[in-house]
Formats: structure tokens, C-alpha cells, sequence
């Protein structure tokens, strides 16, 4: 459907040449842009009708009091479901620690959390097929559970900041939520409006170099600066994503066009792990309850393990 | 008078929480005060941790994401 729309407007109406590196380029654009602008909608707002289900009082409320390993496996699937926005991180966090969840656990879920959303999956799906979408999945929850569970071994409890231990919850006692459809609704409208108001340059930003890539960059200079096959091309892309930085529905067109060009898998996964998860906001946001080396062990063990999960994937491609 | 206070950290849609109780409460004539929370001891105390949350007179009525139009105004003149 959006094939042939794309088709319509950019080689029919607009009669540009399908061979043309600016047909091509717009043509992607174009496609990508109604493809995700529309799955975004529609999954925000399903989600949204569901999302009380999932709101951080809730899931620090199951979490809490668990046995470790139960306790992760929650903290990362809970993370991987609810896209919260890194402003809420700090909140997040300090309410973890308060309710005695191992720091290394509150990880997992920082780590799952950006990288992991319902959201962000469909759409890699429906562009990059199922295939990828599960083992993306994979990848990640696997790298929340043990990058949590090495955080927890380098004893980050020396960093957090003093104010943090000494904040108490008060117990939030919500009056019992509406939960009639007509409410619901409303609520996921208003979801669907705040989160695609707050991504939509990202998701935009993310089709534009995609469609750039995809159209302007030659497959010979790919071939040879971006897939030759060295040992170093995986670390590099997580290098190069960390000053980069975007939601994981914005990376997933620039993944697109870097596969179209024959970039390999593991390269391609890394390099949107470590753009979607590992940024400077989101590390001078937590900056405010740790200090830097614990911020420093945190970058350290996602780099590495962005690193391992691109070697791997090669290998096995 | 009615207390009203706004939790959360400066993020935008703390401002248009604040904006949306000002509005309702000027539509409905009732007199209020509306201050902002923003420091995060204070904010937890609360027990909330999305914001924006909402508090009318030391009772938390919501917490996370924008509120309701109809839920705005029933607060506001409850």
C-alpha cells in the first residue's frame, strides 16, 4: 500500500527516474515517512488504551520485595513495554532505590527501557522483516539482563549521589483511575499527541539521512569504508553513535538504508543500540543521581556489550 | 481557596498542566493558587514518580501525562 502510493506520487506524478539517485532517495522518503508516521499512530494510541496498566508507580510496586532473578526478568520485559521518556529517568531511578531494588536491576531497566519498545518493534517488523525484529528483541533483553547484572558487580552503590538514600516515598495513593472507554480514549489521544510531538523531528531526522544514504551514497564507497569486513567496523559504529542520538523509531530508517547497501547485520544492530540507548542527554539526565564514574562503568559495560552483539551477529550472518 | 500544586521537574507538559488548571479555574470562577513543585524530594514525597502529577489541596488526583479536559475542570470546582 504505501509502495504504491510512493510510486504514484514520486515516479508517476512527479515523473522522476526510479534509476535517478534523487527518485530513489525520494521515493524512500517518502514511503518510510507515511509507513511510520501511520504504524506510530496506531500502535501509541493501542497502546495507550492499555498503558495503566504499565505506569512506573505500578511496575517499581511489582518489582519490589521480589527475588533477584524474578525481579529482573520484570524489570527488563516491563522496560522493553513501557517507552517512559528519559525526563522521567531521574524520578524513576531514585524510586527504585527507595523501594530497595538492586541498583543492577534498576539498569536492566534502563537499559531495556529506550532500546526496547513495542512501538519501535512493529516498526522494524513491517520495514526490516520479523526476522530481524526478533532477534533485535533477543539482543536486547539479553543485554539489559547482563549489563544489569554487571553493573551490579562493579558495586555502583559507591556513586549515587548522598540526596538520593535519603528521599522517602510517600505512599501515592492515587484515587482509583477512571477506566471507562470514553477515558481511556481521551487518554490515548493525548499519548498519541505528546509522544509523536515530542519524536516526530527524530523519526523525521532519521528518514532524511536514511533516504540520503539510500539514494546518495554509492554501494562501492559502503564496501569499502563501511562493510569491508574488519574486526574494527562493529566497534566503530557503536563509537559513532554515541554522540549521535535519537529515539529507536527514528534509527530504524537509517538501519534500513545500510542494509539496502549491504552494511552488515551486526554492524547495523550496533550501531542503533548504541544510538538509541547510549547518548550524552540521557547519561547528563542520570548524571543527577550518580556520579560520573558510575555514569563512565554504565557506558562502559553498553559499549562493550553493543560491541559483543555486533561481533556475534556478523559471525553468525 | 483552593491549593493546587503542580508536580514536576520544568518538563513542557508541566507548564501546560498549569496553564490548563489556570484556564479552567478562570472559566469556572473559583479562586485559586497554583504553585509548582520542582524539586524531586518534594515531588516523591507524593509517592508520584511520572510527572506532571496533580495536588488539590494536599490530595494527589493524578499523576503522569497531560490530564483530561473534563477531569481538569471537575477538580477545579469540587
Amino acid at each position: 500500500m504505501f509502495d504504491s502510493f510512493a510510486t504514484l506520487l514520486i515516479y508517476q506524478l512527479a515523473g522522476l527516474d526510479p534509476d535517478s539517485r534523487i527518485g530513489a532517495a525520494l521515493y524512500f522518503f517518502v514511503m518510510d515517512i507515511t509507513k511510520i508516521f501511520v504504524l506510530l499512530i496506531v500502535i501509541i494510541y493501542l497502546m495507550g488504551l492499555i498503558r495503566l496498566l504499565f505506569s512506573p508507580e505500578r511496575v517499581r510496586h511489582f518489582i519490589r520485595n521480589r527475588p533477584d532473578w524474578q525481579a529482573r526478568g520484570m524489570a527488563v520485559s516491563l522496560g522493553a513495554v513501557t517507552p517512559f521518556c528519559s525526563c522521567s529517568s531521574v524520578p524513576l531511578f531514585i524510586g527504585f532505590v527507595e523501594a530497595g531494588i538492586p541498583l543492577g536491576v534498576t539498569f536492566s531497566f534502563l537499559i531495556a527501557s529506550p532500546m526496547i519498545n513495542e512501538v519501535a518493534v512493529v516498526i522494524l517488523a513491517s520495514i526490516l522483516g520479523w526476522k530481524l525484529a526478533v532477534l533485535y528483541v533477543i539482543a536486547g533483553l539479553s543485554v539489559a539482563w547482563i549489563g544489569g547484572l554487571v553493573m551490579q558487580k562493579l558495586k555502583p552503590e559507591r556513586w549515587v549521589e548522598e540526596y538520593v538514600w535519603q528521599i522517602r516515598m510517600g505512599e501515592g495513593n492515587l484515587p482509583q483511575q477512571d477506566s471507562s472507554f470514553r477515558s481511556r480514549h481521551l487518554y490515548a489521544v493525548s499519548e498519541v499527541k505528546e509522544i509523536v510531538g515530542r519524536i516526530w523531528l527524530w523519526v523525521v531526522l532519521g528518514i532524511g539521512v536514511g533516504a540520503l544514504f539510500h539514494g546518495f551514497v554509492p554501494e562501492e564507497w559502503v564496501s569499502t569504508y563501511l562493510a569491508a569486513g574488519n574486526w574494527y567496523d562493529v566497534p566503530a559504529a557503536v563509537v559513532m553513535g554515541i554522540p549521535l542520538y535519537s529515539n529507536a523509531t527514528g534509527v530504524i530508517p537509517v538501519a534500513e538504508a545500510m542494509l539496502g547497501k549491504g552494511v552488515a547485520i551486526g554492524t547495523t544492530i550496533a550501531l542503533m543500540m548504541s544510538i538509541a540507548a547510549l547518548s550524552l542527554p540521557e547519561m547528563l539526565i542520570l548524571r543527577k543521581v550518580i556520579k560520573w564514574q558510575a555514569l563512565a562503568q554504565f557506558a562502559g559495560v553498553l559499549a562493550t556489550s553493543f560491541i559483543l552483539v555486533g561481533w556475534l551477529f556478523n559471525l553468525l550472518a | 481557596m483552593k491549593h493546587i500544586k503542580v508536580l514536576g521537574s520544568g518538563c513542557k507538559n508541566c507548564e501546560t498542566t498549569a496553564n490548563l488548571l489556570r484556564i479552567a479555574a478562570q472559566e469556572a470562577g473559583v479562586e485559586v493558587e497554583i504553585e509548582k513543585v520542582t524539586d524531586i524530594a518534594d515531588i516523591m514525597s507524593y509517592g508520584v514518580m511520572s510527572t506532571p502529577g496533580i495536588v488539590i489541596d494536599e490530595q494527589l488526583v493524578h499523576a503522569g501525562g497531560l490530564p483530561a479536559p473534563d477531569m481538569v475542570r471537575q477538580w477545579v470546582t469540587g
